[in-house]
């Protein structure tokens, strides 16, 4: 029941956007994102959807997956829409009772859709074609700067990739505690909201202890590999750009000012 | 009362790029009070396969049939089935929630909807069942020890009072004396109160001791559904899955190669000492 949870997923193929550096993916992210707060023409989403279309045929996973994850902006899709469709001022189209439907306000909506979806479309495409740890990786890399700000870059990087790792984990163990107290008659889902709550506490508890106990374990571990935070530390694997990622770089910085120029021009 | 199997199928994952065959076609009938162990290595699909005998997993295809009633049929009251047939998780004691033993223990009962005395009644045949006296009722359930803890919970199953007792690996993690307490308890239940027991486990010493009828999965299908001395004949198919037969096994194919005269079907380390002693007198004999 837990396991379709798809948002932050990772999805394991090999593709040649799988095989880039995550910081090169971050780029194209934030760039994907710029140029979507950029366009405000026709041509310009042609353009933006021209490029995600490539991207997700390069990045080999199913469309359907990807799609999946638009069931959680669902709710705030219809929204705005909704607001930009029935409250914008201008040409009237149609209008049924209080409710008047403009040009402007139809165009709007449209456009305030379209960039929505691209919007968690495009985020997607980062975290299904990234591991967690990647992204940790890549985001220490690139806001290493900021250490000297004293920002403790490195420390908020290892706390999340150990709350991203423990997401799985934590939903696993979610539901094994679930089964064992369905095993002894707990029943989830039938009864009032007051009984619905009381019914978690079953669930709730053992939840809690087995994260605590699993928080210091982990602490206790770490001490023991001496693990004392970011300084001096090296990795394992170090982020390195290959030629592909020189490549990819110049086909976002290509897409980018090709975006800017439509709005100039158009 | 008897659990019958038919053409059980289970996926992981339906439709999903990870989705994974968990159970294949597996089919077999336990019969009321019967011991059986459950034996695979990791991923053979053992745990699967016990959630769906109390109804916590719907079969992909197949299905169960707990006295001749299709348990996934429409209107079939499956959360009676979880009283009849108790089900005790790996690590039972992480599903210990309340402020002391007692009250945790009644749980269960509690949820079947019995009054009050009647609870409370059962909840102490199950702690004496499992051996925790009265100085345990009222003490919080994450002060005990591993042992302790394990049977408190096994004790929150029990106090169901389930008519056939499914346990997954009860004594994983456990130092030798709290193994035996928790499988001599377990076997006691077999055999004075004519429980049916399925139990799953790698020992395979507790299996050749306890269990009376093996079944060996692998790769979600059941590939041996024998006595244990049976199943442990093929001991050379059982290494290519991952599992071995009791080490004293071993030690009688090494003796009958040296051209010792003794039976091939010895899986206890008593069995074996009988079958060597015999051999020893056979020997003098000559």
């Amino acid at each position: 029941m837990l396991r379709e949870i798809t948002i932050g997923q990772y999805y394991p193929v090999d593709s040649a956007v799988h095989r880039l550096d995550p910081r090169t993916k971050l780029f194209g992210t934030l760039v994907f994102i710029i140029s979507l707060f950029v366009a405000d023409n026709i041509w310009a989403y042609a353009l933006a959807t021209l490029w995600l279309a490539f991207v997700i045929r390069l990045t080999k996973v199913p469309f359907s997956f990807m799609v999946r994850g638009l069931k959680a902006v669902l709710f705030l899709l219809l929204i705005s829409v909704s607001f930009n469709l029935f409250l914008t001022e201008g040409r009237v189209l149609v209008q049924i009772w209080i409710f008047r439907i403009t040009w402007e306000g139809l165009r709007t909506a449209v456009f305030m859709a379209v960039r929505l979806i691209y919007l968690v479309l495009g985020s997607t495409i980062m975290t299904l074609t990234t591991t967690p740890n990647e992204l940790t990786d890549g985001l220490e890399k690139s806001l290493g700067f900021l250490e000297k700000l004293h920002v403790p870059v490195h420390e908020i990087s290892m706390m999340m990739s150990i709350a991203l790792r423990f997401i799985p984990i934590l939903v696993e163990e979610t539901d094994k505690i679930m089964k064992a107290q369905m095993a002894r008659g707990a029943d989830f889902d039938s009864g009032n909201l007051i009984q619905k709550a009381k019914a978690m506490v079953p669930l709730l508890v053992p939840l809690f202890i087995s994260a605590f106990r699993r928080a210091t374990d982990l602490a206790m571990a770490m001490e023991a590999r001496c693990y004392r935070g970011g300084d001096g530390r090296t990795k394992m694997k170090p982020l390195h750009y290959a030629g592909r990622d020189r490549a990819a770089y110049g086909l976002e910085l290509l897409y980018l000012a090709g975006m800017i120029g439509i709005r100039c021009l158009l | 009362m008897s659990i019958r199997v038919e053409h059980l199928h289970y996926i992981y994952g339906e439709g999903t790029a990870f989705s994974q065959y968990a159970l294949k076609d597996v089919n077999f009938t336990i019969e009321q009070g019967e011991f059986v162990g459950l034996i695979g290595h990791t991923g053979s699909g053992k745990s699967t396969l016990i959630q769906h005998l109390n109804g916590l997993l719907k079969p992909t295809k197949g299905t169960v049939y707990y006295n001749d009633e299709d348990i996934f049929g429409d209107g079939y009251d499956r959360k009676s089935l979880r009283s009849k047939v108790g089900l005790v998780f790996q690590y039972p004691e992480y599903q210990l929630f309340e402020v002391d033993v007692f009250t945790d223990v009644c749980f269960g009962p509690k949820n079947l909807g019995l009054d009050k005395d009647e609870i409370e009644r059962r909840a102490r045949k199950a702690l004496e069942l499992v051996g925790l006296d009265e100085s345990f009722y009222r003490q919080s359930p994450f002060e005990l020890s591993g042992g302790q803890k394990r049977r408190a919970a096994i004790a929150g199953v029990l106090a169901m009072e389930p008519e056939v007792l499914i346990l997954d690996e009860p004594t994983a993690g456990l130092d030798p004396k709290g193994r035996d307490e928790i499988l001599g308890t377990i076997s006691a239940l077999h055999r004075e109160r004519g429980m049916t027991i399925i139990l799953v486990s790698h020992s395979m010493e507790d299996m050749a001791r306890y269990a009376q009828r093996l079944i060996v999965m692998n790769h979600g299908e059941k590939i041996f559904d024998d006595v244990p001395k049976e199943v442990f004949k093929h001991y050379k198919e059982l290494e290519k899955i991952g599992l071995a037969a009791p080490q004293i096994t071993y030690v009688v194919h090494e003796l009958r190669e040296h051209g010792v005269k003794i039976a091939d079907d010895l899986t206890t380390v008593e069995e074996a000492r009988d079958g060597i002693l015999e051999a020893y007198a056979n020997l003098q004999k000559h």
